[in-house]
């Protein structure tokens, strides 16, 4: 009953995705508002209605109807509630249906919010919306339908279907398979909701631009329109992102966070043109350039989103080579190729009217070297997607299959991130229009000086790696440079205004949000890099089987292997608990319990660490293995991780940077753009 | 004329950065390409592919794995599956053709080497696949270990990596 509802609500969205999408068309191509009307009113009804779908789904989740075939293969009778109902976007099929609905929410928000100011775009975001939510919907019904039952077939197979199948009963398993322990972590289960939540808001500004093209309103209008949206996306990337580093070093045990594999670079690439996109649409605002890159960017990003849930969510992990499996992947792949073909095409269409306003005249300007920072993101892009569709290439041409891993990755983007790191130091320094080197150095030399303490001091410290110390010199500059600009900025301000230095600080942050959350954003990302050279560079390792009482010792930390315990638990585990001292420098600092945990239901252990965690590093603790029934002695595996927590801290503050220009505000800019907005929907005729 | 040797800049720029670029690739390329074959594949070319960096995929067979926590040896057989999805798909899916060359005693096996921590989802029926060099003496001396089981639940899991 509630899976036919379930059925019956993605099945009118779809008729009415379709509906909508003509309607929207037709209503703008013959100027027919009653037509547009009712495209609106079509979409704000997808909403409801698939609201109403996953309400279902999830009660089907919570409640364990094991009939339905989703149900059964994601959840399982012992599993918490909470992780029943987070099934939802846990499988696949309910991913898809996850995803249809957060597209839904959004574009019936932004028709709401913008249906009186941008009346003439509106029909052509509806139609980019509509059409997105069709491609889904019409992926759920026929590929992966959540609400699908067993049915147990004369023959005695079992199937999923639908509707019942001549002769057959409804089968009832006794209990589900249940979800995989390694992905029962908070970061798993917030990581592909945040991700999906990135995806979907990046497709508003892509529609906003798709009608900017269509309605030949080619100013910077759509950009200011949407440039909170693709703040608040590129936010939720970048969560989803951090999360999962989060969770892949908690659960993982490998003591990383990251690990090149194709499914973390398919949500990175839109990731790289997101932020290339949020960097050059300022261009484009301040000095009515670039207009063509910012229609490219985010026609890639569209692009790479759909790309990405197809990489996430088609059950095509590891293997490249499984592009082709089900008939999902040729879906994904017709509707990347005809939407990146006609968005290209009316961006060629629309290529005289997009004519910058004025021209780059000096190589070290801002916008030179806004544009410069683009080129680096997009090598970066190019880099990843090189190394996703490599296999593909090479077993064309030379029909042999040849893959490359986290070395081709490391080695071809590390420059580039240097380039980068080094970019976001000078940028803020230069002028619009036009900087010479002598401004910049003049700008630059005090920041640059105070910045060579940090490779002296890790000179002095003992680090003789001249790659590390340039790094480190790197990240001091940024940091320098940013907190030199909030410096100069604030006393500036509290000499015109008479304010003390701190408030002068914070109100001239509130005045210009944007400027200084992204400078909160660059220290963010120097934190986060100090870490990751931290572990890159210097981490270290060791394993081995001591006995009870013995010893492993790595770098300044020892640690005593004291005892284990084994035990079983009521939720079906059986739990291994060392206990281990750790010395550092020969003073004991705690007891760590590396643990290892069966599931029995799964037949699989789950590699719990012991973790020490401090501003310097963390001693990171395994414990791989024991003597059975004595547990006399036991294998360990260590990990010295210096500086790993400045890149959970660096998310952090990152993410408060992003918080910082993504709020919402009254600015004298958005102010504007309402009254003028509103007068143009007069104009139009309403 | 400041206008045209403005612009030639910015060409001579961009070039410099998209060759770079290309650099970086193709050389990073050169040095971290691995061949992926399959289990028949490395030993039909045999002495050809001794001491390359390969990618291989087999089924774990789960009576010859031996683990030495002294050592932190791990060894183990794996058996030929295809590479080729298409065939997969065609043999009923991945869980199927992993069952289907591990029972199957006429399968090319070929014994792995691997020095480290056990991972945790090694287990018979897994598909492994490992990255490492074959030696001379007919093993695969593997110098990363992936794991997928895809019998038990619908997503694949995210890879286990030990290095």
């Amino acid at each position: 009953m509630l899976a036919n509802l379930g059925y019956g609500a993605v099945l009118i969205t779809a008729i009415l995705a379709i509906y909508g999408t003509v309607a929207a068309v037709q209503g703008a191509r013959r100027n027919n508002p009653a037509l547009v009307y009712s495209a609106r009113n079509a979409m704000l009804l997808t909403f409801p209605l698939l609201s109403l779908a996953s309400v279902a789904l999830v009660i089907l989740l919570v409640t364990g109807r094991f009939e339905v075939s989703f149900v059964s293969e994601v959840t399982s009778r012992a599993m918490p509630t909470y992780l029943k109902a987070t099934a939802w976007w846990g499988g696949q099929a309910g991913s898809l249906l996850f995803w249809a609905w957060l597209m839904s929410a959004f574009t019936s928000a932004v028709t709401l919010r913008n249906w009186e100011r941008d009346r003439e775009f509106l029909p052509w975001v509806i139609a980019v919306g509509m059409v997105t939510l069709g491609f889904f919907l019409f992926l759920i019904l026929a590929f992966e339908n959540p609400f699908e039952r067993l049915w147990a077939l004369p023959t005695g197979q079992v199937e999923a279907h639908l509707f019942a199948p001549r002769g057959a009963t409804l089968f009832t398993p006794q209990d589900g398979n249940g979800l995989n322990p390694l992905l029962r972590h908070p970061g798993m289960i917030l990581h592909p909701p945040l991700l999906y939540l990135g995806y979907v808001s990046f497709v508003i500004p892509f529609a906003f631009a798709i009608a900017a093209l269509i309605t030949g309103r080619t100013d910077d209008r759509w950009i200011r329109i949407t440039r909170r949206w693709a703040l608040w996306a590129w936010l939720f990337l970048s969560l989803g992102l951090i999360f999962g580093g989060r969770w892949a070093y908690d659960v993982l045990g490998w003591g990383g966070y990251w690990g090149w594999d194709p499914v973390e670079i398919a949500a990175f690439m839109p990731w790289l043109t997101g932020t290339a996109f949020l960097h050059s649409v300022m261009i484009q605002e301040k000095r009515g350039m670039l207009k063509h890159w910012n229609m490219i960017l985010i026609i890639t990003t569209y692009a790479l989103v759909i790309f990405g849930t197809f990489l996430t969510r088609s059950g095509v992990l590891s293997s490249v080579h499984a592009f082709a499996q089900s008939g999902i992947g040729p879906s994904f792949f017709t509707f990347i190729g005809l939407t990146f073909l006609i968005s290209m095409s009316l961006l060629f269409w629309r290529w005289n009217a997009l004519k910058a306003r004025n021209q780059m005249t000096s190589l070290l300007s801002r916008e030179a070297l806004f544009l410069l920072n683009n080129l680096v993101f997009m090598g970066i892009l190019v880099i990843c997607f090189w190394g996703v569709i490599f296999p593909l290439i090479s077993e064309l041409v030379t029909g042999q299959k040849v893959t490359v891993g986290p070395p081709f990755y490391e080695r071809a983007t590390a420059p580039l991130f240097a380039g980068m790191l080094f970019l976001m130091g000078i940028a803020p320094l230069s002028a619009w229009r036009h900087s010479t080197a002598k401004t910049l150095g003049r700008a630059m030399w005090k920041p640059f000086i105070v910045s060579l303490i940090a490779p002296i001091a890790a000179f002095i410290g003992g680090i003789r790696l001249w790659a590390a110390l340039f790094s480190f010199w790197l990240a001091a500059f940024v940091a320098a440079v940013t907190l030199y600009e909030f410096w100069r900025g604030a006393r500036a301000r509290s000499r015109r205004a008479g304010e003390s230095l701190p408030l002068a600080l914070v109100r001239l942050a509130g005045r210009n949000r944007r400027r200084y959350g992204g400078y909160v954003i660059h220290l963010g990302v120097v934190l986060m890099a100090v870490g990751i050279i931290g572990i890159e560079v210097f981490q270290t390792e060791t394993q081995a089987t001591i006995p009870q009482g013995g010893e492993i010792t790595l770098g300044d930390y020892t640690m005593r292997y004291d005892s284990l315990a084994l035990f079983d638990t009521p939720d079906n585990r059986n739990v291994a608990r060392a206990v281990v001292s750790v010395y550092k420098n020969g003073q004991y600092v705690g007891e760590l319990h590396p643990r290892r945990d069966f599931f029995y239901d799964f037949q699989q252990p789950m590699t719990i660490p012991g973790v020490r965690s401090t501003w310097e590093e963390d001693f990171y603790v395994l414990l791989v293995d024991w003597m059975p029934v004595t547990t006399e002695g036991a294998t360990f595996k260590v990990y010295h991780n210096p500086l790993v927590n400045w890149v959970w801290f660096g998310g952090l503050v990152f993410i408060f940077g992003t918080l910082v220009a993504a709020w919402p505000e009254k600015d004298p800019e958005d102010v504007a753009v309402r009254r003028s907005g509103a007068a143009h929907a007069r104009a139009y005729g309403d | 004329m400041e206008n045209t040797a403005n612009r030639y800049k910015f060409i001579v720029g961009g070039l410099l950065i998209v060759a770079a670029v290309v650099y970086l690739i193709v050389s990073s390329t050169q040095a971290s390409a691995q061949y992926f074959l399959t289990v028949d594949e490395m030993v039909q070319r045999g002495s050809e592919v001794v001491g390359r960096d390969l990618r291989i995929s087999g089924a774990v067979v789960g009576e010859t794995i031996q683990y030495d926590p002294q050592t932190l040896t791990l060894t183990f057989e794996v058996a030929d599956v295809p590479g080729d999805n298409a065939e997969i798909e065609a043999q009923g899916g991945l869980a199927a053709v992993l069952h289907q060359a591990v029972i199957d005693p006429k399968r090319t096996r070929v014994k792995v080497v691997y020095n480290g921590v056990k991972p945790d989802l090694l287990r018979d029926e897994a598909q492994a696949i490992m990255t490492g060099q074959l030696g001379e003496d007919g093993i695969f001396y593997a110098e990363e270990l992936l794991l997928k089981c895809p019998t038990k639940y619908e997503e694949a899991v995210p890879q286990q990596s030990d290095q």
